[in-house]
């Protein structure tokens, strides 16, 4: 049998719904199964971690051919909202938590969350910006220190 | 499947040591089970969860995931992962006698 895995990093480069959900659904199930974890937020992945916008992720409802509507239908005023909502409603319905709660139940596991300094500085965040739960802003370097002796997975 | 003797009963397990009939486990092979798995001694908040994880088992069918024992078990996520560090719901489960709860959340 192959050896199992022992550690996973997990980078969140995506601030959509479907861009985020992935790789929250993955740290948290490593958790469980007793695999380190860590949670590294990138370029528009930071709004997962962002005290103001973590409440409102959307999901992307142009250029998104999973959507299974036209792009000009996607244009319209609302579109991403109204996509939104029946998104988290089926989710709902299979019990699979709102985004504040996920990052708040995966910090509880003990995963780690760190935030990309290169996209921090780009988008002139802080470190009150982000909620509790992140352990720090670190340079790429610091990342791969963290992430050592385990798989890396990019979202 | 193999037959193994646990707490001096012999019982069937899957390829991961899970028990295969959760009516075969006894409070002794808990114990066994658990410091097979680094777990030494069980205090009475692991037994909690470990009579929990049994209790839902019995009446649903299968064990809860670990955000619904921080849920419904009266322990909370960051205990859980205290007491159980390999995995809350997967290791409680196996120390409960009791198959892997399969929820992906």
């Amino acid at each position: 049998m192959p050896d199992p895995i022992e550690k996973v990093s997990i980078i969140i480069s995506k601030g959509s719904l479907e861009g985020i959900y992935p790789g929250l659904i993955m740290a948290n199930g490593a958790r469980a199964e007793g695999i380190e974890a860590n949670l590294f937020f990138t370029f528009f992945g930071l709004d997962a971690i962002h005290r103001k916008r973590l409440d409102h992720i959307k999901v992307a409802a142009v250029g998104n051919p999973g959507m299974h509507m036209a792009s000009l239908v996607g244009v319209l005023p609302g579109m991403s909202a109204i996509a939104t909502h029946m998104m988290e409603k089926k989710m709902e319905s299979f019990d699979i938590p709102g985004i504040p709660e996920f990052m708040e139940l995966i910090g509880d596991t003990g995963c780690g969350m760190y935030a990309c300094k290169a996209s921090v500085d780009l988008f002139g965040f802080s470190e009150e910006d982000f909620i509790e739960q992140v352990e720090g802003i670190i340079t790429v370097g610091e990342f791969y220190e963290i992430a050592a002796g385990g798989e890396i997975i990019f979202t | 499947m193999t037959v193994t003797s646990i707490a001096g009963v012999d019982v069937d397990l899957n390829e991961e040591g899970f028990l295969t009939d959760s009516s075969q486990w006894t409070e002794d092979m808990a114990v066994e089970i658990a410091r097979g798995e680094g777990i030494d001694p069980l205090t009475d908040r692991h037994w909690e969860v470990i009579r929990f994880m049994r209790a839902e088992y019995e009446a649903k069918g299968t064990g809860p995931t670990v955000r619904m024992l921080g849920k419904t078990s009266g322990v909370p996520v960051k205990e859980l992962y205290q007491l159980f560090p390999k995995g809350p719901a997967k290791l409680a489960a196996k120390i409960a006698g009791i198959p892997k709860p399969r929820g992906c959340i």
